[in-house]
């Protein structure tokens, strides 16, 4: 009995531990929601002291400092209003963000399920050392290929084009990494199944390793969509039209009188991951989980 | 005799199934990459001539790079190992019994589903002069600190890689420890070890294999922080968080491709030797625990 209460008790201390962290985590998301439905005003009054004139110009002592603020006086949603009414650029570069991320998931699912087969079932020369080179490619800043990704977008008539972006996307390595991982541990048996019924590769890989891998290429999607929808460095290297860019960069440079448009803006471009993660949470877990495993 | 019939067509096969992928992958990364090989042994990008490596000697005495690559180590020495604390600390806490465990795991891992550019705004309201950070600061009778333009940078940026990252690897932590028998903590407590003991005799030597990767992961994922370094701070921001992610971007910038490539080039060698031997190093551990 008595046993039963510590233990309860330590349970519920360490809830409270853990609740301590938890909202350290969630605190930058949940202001950004809150704060994009506060009025115009407030914004104004709450960060007032972060515009640059500040700096230059009045000592008042009042407002020296940002008023951060959980909860609006007034929710409304005329940020929101504006964002998606008013003003069609906001739209436009949602758009883009969804045209740089849906073609390079669907294209890495493709590409690298069929090479991540020959990596994880087949034998060939030189599979370790390509593979070990595919890593390492996973493995590199961006800035590493910069110039010469350049070079060869440009050859191409690719520069300024969606497509210098999403073709490097579809091809590259981690998608194969990941489910190379996970099709090494489909049993054997299931392959010479097929095989003994005279079935080719072909039919091994429709009708044994991708129905399988089901899992696996859900881990993939979700862990691409994050990346691609977080895309900074490609956009600004490659899209030097404004007209073209992904929301990531234009939410970056929206300047503080308009910090209000910036939040709901922010928010609405949060909403597709917040949606992917509440239906996927166990995919993507399983993904991280994959992509740490030995083999 | 079935060896033999199975051997030969496993490389046509192969060949088929990896065409797409390779073709892409030489034209979009392994043909780049060796291009950039070019770029850094001659004097000019067009119709440079062969100049050795006066590129990469110019390079390794040029202030600006040896700053950015100096950033670069420190940056990963300090953040990896933190990383690795707080995310096997947060892990242990939820693999204790505690209520809404699957809740606070996704609370915990959502900073990684979250685009950057979208809480850029937080962090600038956190830690600008006049930010909240100042004014916690100041209820206590403190000197307010420039966060941003000061070597307290560095602690900005650490910050945010952590946030955003922590999730990552107490997930891999996570399914380390599930992975490691119940009944190794149970024989180890019938014998009187104490929890500590269990700790680092149990626990730390089981979570070896996941340690690896959570280190390799953390240390690419520290080469990430760029994106929210740029975003917060622009291309060029104070000294002590310019790293070599930035130094490259500006010499793209100013079209110096040769200085670019090298830079490149030297850490690409760095990756792919630290790489191979963690592999080794991986190799050579996994074999003495089992």
């Amino acid at each position: 009995m008595k046993n039963t209460t510590k233990k309860i008790y330590r349970k519920s201390a360490l809830t409270f531990l853990v609740c301590l962290v938890a909202i350290l985590f969630l605190f930058p998301m949940v202001l950004t929601v809150s704060n994009s439905f506060m009025t115009e005003k407030e914004i104004e009054q709450n960060y007032s002291s972060l515009s640059p004139t500040y700096l230059s110009g009045s000592e008042d002592e009042t407002d020296k400092y940002v008023n951060l603020k959980l909860i609006p006086d007034e929710v409304v949603l005329k940020q929101y209003y504006t964002v998606l009414v008013k003003r069609l650029q906001f739209l436009l570069m949602f758009w883009n963000s969804v045209i740089l991320t849906v073609p390079v998931i669907l294209g890495q699912i493709i590409i690298a399920s069929m090479a991540a087969y020959a990596f994880g079932k087949l034998k060939f020369r030189g599979r370790e050392q390509l593979f070990f080179i595919y890593i390492i490619t996973m493995l590199m800043p961006f800035q590493v290929t910069l110039v010469p990704n350049y070079i060869v977008a440009d050859k191409l008539g690719l520069v300024g084009n969606y497509l210098s972006i999403i073709l490097p996307g579809i091809f590259g390595t981690f998608g194969v990494f990941l489910l190379r991982q996970f099709m090494v541990y489909i049993p054997d048996e299931y392959c010479e199944a097929v095989r003994v019924d005279g079935g080719s590769h072909l039919d091994i890989f429709f009708r044994i390793i991708l129905p399988m891998s089901k899992t696996g290429i859900a881990s993939l999607a979700i862990l691409v969509f994050i990346d691609n929808w977080n895309m900074v460095e490609q956009p600004l290297i490659f899209l030097q039209d404004v007209a073209k860019q992904p929301l990531s960069i234009y939410l970056s440079v929206v300047n503080s009188g308009e910090m209000g448009i910036a939040f709901a803006a922010s928010t609405l471009y949060m909403i597709p991951m917040l949606l992917v993660f509440l239906y996927g949470e166990n995919y993507l877990v399983e993904g991280i989980q994959l992509s740490g495993i030995k083999g | 005799m079935k060896k033999i019939k199975n051997k030969k067509p496993d490389q046509i096969t192969a060949i088929f199934f990896l065409a797409p992928s390779l073709i892409g992958f030489s034209i979009f990364f392994l043909i780049p990459f060796i291009v950039s090989i070019y770029y850094s042994l001659v004097d000019s990008p067009i119709n440079g001539t062969f100049c050795g490596l006066t590129n990469y000697t110019q390079l390794l005495s040029n202030p600006i790079f040896l700053r950015a690559g100096f950033n670069t180590l420190v940056f990963t020495g300090i953040s990896v190992p933190l990383i690795m604390a707080i995310s096997l600390g947060l892990a242990i806490l939820l693999n204790n019994s505690i209520y809404g465990r699957n809740i606070f795991r996704a609370f915990f891992i959502s900073p990684l589903v979250i685009p950057v550019a979208s809480v850029v705004l937080i962090w600038q309201i956190i830690f600008s002069y006049s930010g909240s950070l100042n004014s916690i600061l100041s209820v206590f009778g403190l000197t307010p600190v420039d966060w941003m333009d000061t070597n307290w940078a560095r602690l900005v940026v650490l910050v945010v890689y952590l946030w955003k990252n922590a999730g990552y690897s107490m997930v891999l932590f996570l399914a380390g420890l599930q992975n490691i028998p119940v009944q190794y903590y149970e024989s180890a407590y019938i014998d009187g070890a104490t929890s500590w003991r269990c700790f680092k005799s149990i626990t730390l030597v089981y979570l070896t294999p996941t340690s690896f990767f959570v280190f390799i992961i953390s240390i690419v994922n520290s080469f990430k922080v760029f994106r929210e370094t740029y975003l917060i701070a622009g291309s060029y921001p104070h000294e002590s968080i310019y790293i070599l992610q930035h130094y490259m971007n500006n010499m793209f910038s100013s079209l110096d491709y040769q200085k670019l490539t090298s830079a490149a080039l030297i850490m690409a060698v760095c990756i792919v030797a630290l790489v191979s031997f963690l592999f080794k190093f991986e190799r050579k551990i996994s074999r003495s625990i089992q």
